[in-house]
């Protein structure tokens, strides 16, 4: 019988919906907050997996800028957080979360060129408020909550069968 | 054009070991803002953007493998440290030196037909 997560799947269309949905490869990453050092090598090692297993190179390039940029903002604004990379065959997702200050205003922080940098982030190359922007133009689907003082959880979807732009 | 061309036009030093002067490059990005630099990646993933930069932490290289840019100058004369030497090493990724300023440098390639990827792209 099949049976998953309560639901007694009918049609063989339920069932291949199941299979399309099924987890083929994860791995979580650690992200340490105010780390310059290491800064960016998650996003790299994501990168190079998804190489390994063959993806198509101009997704991989949509990832790899997303997943730098959120883990940047882990850096910048968190005390530690973790990255999570799920493939499915049919898509890629991102959940990045973080311990931190939290963001405000979401509206405001997706807004190109808002930043909070400090001037020390600005010398580095940081703060141009791209950083969301850029999230959000690589994803399929970009789902951000966060509460104030607590953390921040991003939702990154980008999808393996059709191209963004 | 290819990359030895731009260290020519540029008068410009090689500081790591990585060539590629093979690489046919079209587009040239002046920025030291890393999202800036994200912002303008390529759709496609092709070796045929540098990036002209005064900023010289290694951030800089990590940013650029992350963007497929193919390889660096840094404008003004300016050094980089043994880090982002090392990291440029490990990406693969040419390193530049020029004396000339920001503008000057992007003016000479901009003569030459090296052109912004946002220009081209859509
Ligand atoms: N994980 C986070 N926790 C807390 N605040 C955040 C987080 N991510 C973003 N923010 C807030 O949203 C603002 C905008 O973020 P965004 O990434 O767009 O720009 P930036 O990080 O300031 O600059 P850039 O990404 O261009 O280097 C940040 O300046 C910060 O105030
Ligand atoms: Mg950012």
């Amino acid at each position: 019988m099949l049976m998953v997560l309560g639901h007694h799947l009918r049609t063989k269309n339920e069932w291949d919906r199941v299979m399309r949905s099924e987890i083929l490869f994860q791995q979580k990453f650690k992200i340490h907050g105010g780390d310059f050092v290491n800064a960016g090598e998650s996003s790299i090692k994501i990168r190079n997996i998804l190489k390994e297993i063959g993806i198509d190179t101009d997704i991989i390039r949509r990832i790899a800028i997303a997943a730098y940029e959120a883990e940047m903002n882990v850096v910048m604004f968190a005390q530690h957080g973790t990255m999570h990379l799920l493939v499915y065959s049919n898509k890629i997702l991102l959940k990045v979360a973080d311990e931190g200050q939290g963001i405000e205003n979401i509206e405001l922080a997706m807004q190109p060129g808002f930043s909070t940098a400090t001037e020390e982030m600005r010398e580095m190359g940081f703060g141009a408020g791209m950083g969301l922007p850029n999230i959000k133009k690589n994803a399929d689907v970009l789902n951000i909550t966060s509460t104030v003082g607590k953390g921040t959880r991003l939702e990154i979807n980008i999808n393996l069968n059709s191209k963004n732009d | 054009m290819t990359l030895h061309k731009i260290q020519e036009l540029l008068n410009a030093d090689l500081i790591t070991d990585s060539t590629h002067s093979n690489f046919d490059i079209t587009f040239a990005k002046a920025s030291d803002l890393m999202s800036d630099v994200l912002a303008f990646s390529q759709p496609f993933s092709k070796p045929d953007t540098i990036l002209l930069t005064g900023l010289t932490n290694k951030h800089v290289v990590r940013t650029c493998d992350i963007a497929g840019v193919c390889a660096i100058v840094f404008v003004r004369g300016k050094n980089p440290p043994s880090e982002t030497i090392d990291l440029a090493q490990t990406c693969e990724i040419p390193l530049f030196v020029t004396k000339l300023k920001l503008f000057e440098a992007c003016g000479i390639l901009y003569a030459h037909g090296i052109r912004p990827p946002s220009a081209n792209q859509k």
